[in-house]
């Protein structure tokens, strides 16, 4: 009996690890994939039904900041163009929005500047766990949206940076209710002092109800579009064309 | 011989469901601490930060997938902790509509005294783990670790959860007040975790010791014979 129990043990302990590697196949079959996948629209339709779409993260105190806020993927694009943009304190840097709206701009720091100016202490959750407190500040993109003029067409907004990750032109897309989120910002500063390199300079998006991933850095174009089909490989940013990731983050 | 209905049809599917849900959450959740494998106490921390635990990194072969990828690990994780959740709800109001909570795991203070729990423990350690007089009820041990894992573990593990989530920390940010900020959340998600665990591996070890061919019958079918004396 005694060596029953035994081997019943080892086999629990084996077949649990086939049945781990088993999920690795089951996940191969489309059908599984897909019903798996349904998990991001399940839990973006929850949470926008059951929550206020217009809730505001929490927003901390001064003291209350990280005493150090991590960069993470580009440290720096180190392309030609970015470089030169850079040795040139960004006096040059333009940020083209277009796409879908009715007066296309092409703003300076400056430019960002002369709108209503939000800044905000808040928390950056990195989709691999750790998480860091920072002040930003900048102009809502809602507003710059407006300026611009969106047209009924537009669903999405697209943002193109000027890093390659990988040799991957990064980019990334939130639809229009995070994008007229009030704390959906161009951040332009952190923690009172100009973007540093590491961080996005010369401008980034805050969007604060997602992950990190979604934050674009070194921002280059804002795009209104009407389907995020044909951009990059259609799913909507880098990290989900390329290693699957979510394109809702806010879980 | 003599059978019982022991386990409810809603108490069996939502044992067959947890049994899935639970194995690939504990699987992919590995896969996820892999990416930071830093445990942090407060509102913010990371890699530089102190942690109050730097946990190993798992192993592959414990991992879903079995190799190092974040972005699924957390598709399976986020579609199965949806599973696990409306599992609970489900359950949790089919128990209190056919009674199971009310008449398997109430417990009565008379199971409370030091005497009764003296007595089951020894039932215990002599592998008695049936009152012959009442085959269908519940041990104390057996009440209280149930009550622990459906009214305390699983509801804290699915909180701290919704807690990791940004967007809902817009929508209910008394939730990270509760647990004392997001990081700590993350700490008390991951013990939530080691508590589930050690309850599976205890509970599996009982039923292989209380007789694994008639507990894992009344859990498919709900049919548990009633062993003819007390087993010694």
């Amino acid at each position: 009996m005694i060596v029953g129990r035994r081997r019943l043990i080892a086999g629990g302990v084996t077949g649990g690890a086939a049945l781990l590697a088993g999920c690795d196949r089951v996940i191969e079959q489309p059908a599984a994939r897909r019903i798996l996948f349904m998990g991001e629209d399940m839990h973006r339709g929850l949470q926008r039904a059951l929550t206020n779409r217009d809730a505001l993260v929490p927003e901390f105190s001064a003291d209350q900041r990280s005493p150090f806020f991590r960069p993470n993927g580009t440290r720096n694009p180190g392309t030609a163009e970015y470089t030169a943009l850079r040795d040139g304190q960004f006096v040059d840097w333009r940020l083209a929005v277009g796409g879908l709206v009715a007066k296309p701009l092409s703003l300076s720091l400056t430019d960002l500047g002369r709108f209503p100016q939000r800044a905000q202490t808040t928390r950056h959750d990195c989709v691999e766990g750790w998480s860091a407190i920072a002040k930003w500040q900048g102009p809502q993109l809602g507003d710059v949206l407006k300026a611009a003029g969106l047209r009924d067409q537009a669903r999405y907004i697209v943002f193109t940076c000027a890093d390659l990750y990988r040799g991957t032109p990064y980019y990334e897309s939130i639809d229009l209710i995070d994008a007229f989120h009030p704390q959906t910002i161009l951040a332009w500063a952190l923690n009172d002092r100009f973007l540093p390199v590491m961080n996005g300079a010369p401008c980034r998006l805050r969007v604060e109800r997602q992950l990190g991933y979604k934050h674009a850095k070194y921002l280059m174009q804002i795009n209104a579009v009407a389907s995020l089909d044909g951009i990059g490989k259609g799913k909507g940013g880098y990290w989900e064309d390329n290693v699957e990731y979510d394109w809702y983050a806010g879980i | 011989m003599n059978s019982v209905y022991r386990h409810r049809f809603s108490t069996r599917l939502w044992h067959a469901v947890n049994a899935v849900a639970m194995f690939i959450l504990i699987g992919s959740g590995l896969g996820i601490s892999n990416a930071h494998p830093r445990l942090y106490w407060g509102r913010f921390g990371a890699n530089s930060d102190p942690a109050w635990w730097v946990l190993p990194r798992f192993p592959a072969w414990l991992t879903i997938p079995a190799n190092y990828n974040l972005a699924l690990s957390r598709r399976w994780h986020l579609f199965f902790a949806l599973v696990l959740a409306f599992g609970l709800l489900g359950y949790m109001i089919a128990s209190l509509i056919n009674r199971h909570f009310a008449r398997d795991l109430r417990v009565r203070g008379s199971e409370l005294t030091p005497r009764h729990l003296l007595a089951d423990a020894r039932a215990h350690l002599e592998f008695r783990f049936h009152d012959p007089e009442r085959p269908l009820a519940y041990n104390i041990f057996q009440k209280l670790s149930y009550v622990a894992v459906i009214f305390v573990m699983l509801p804290l593990v699915i909180a701290t959860g919704i807690a990791l989530s940004p967007a809902m920390n817009a929508a209910w940010p008394w939730l990270l007040d509760v647990f004392g900020g997001r990081q700590s959340a993350r700490s008390i998600h991951f013990l939530c975790m080691i508590g589930l665990t050690a309850f599976i591996v205890i509970h599996l070890t009982l039923v292989i010791l209380a007789g694994p061919l008639n507990e894992v019958r009344s859990v498919i079918t709900g049919w548990w014979r009633v062993p003819e004396k007390p087993r010694a």
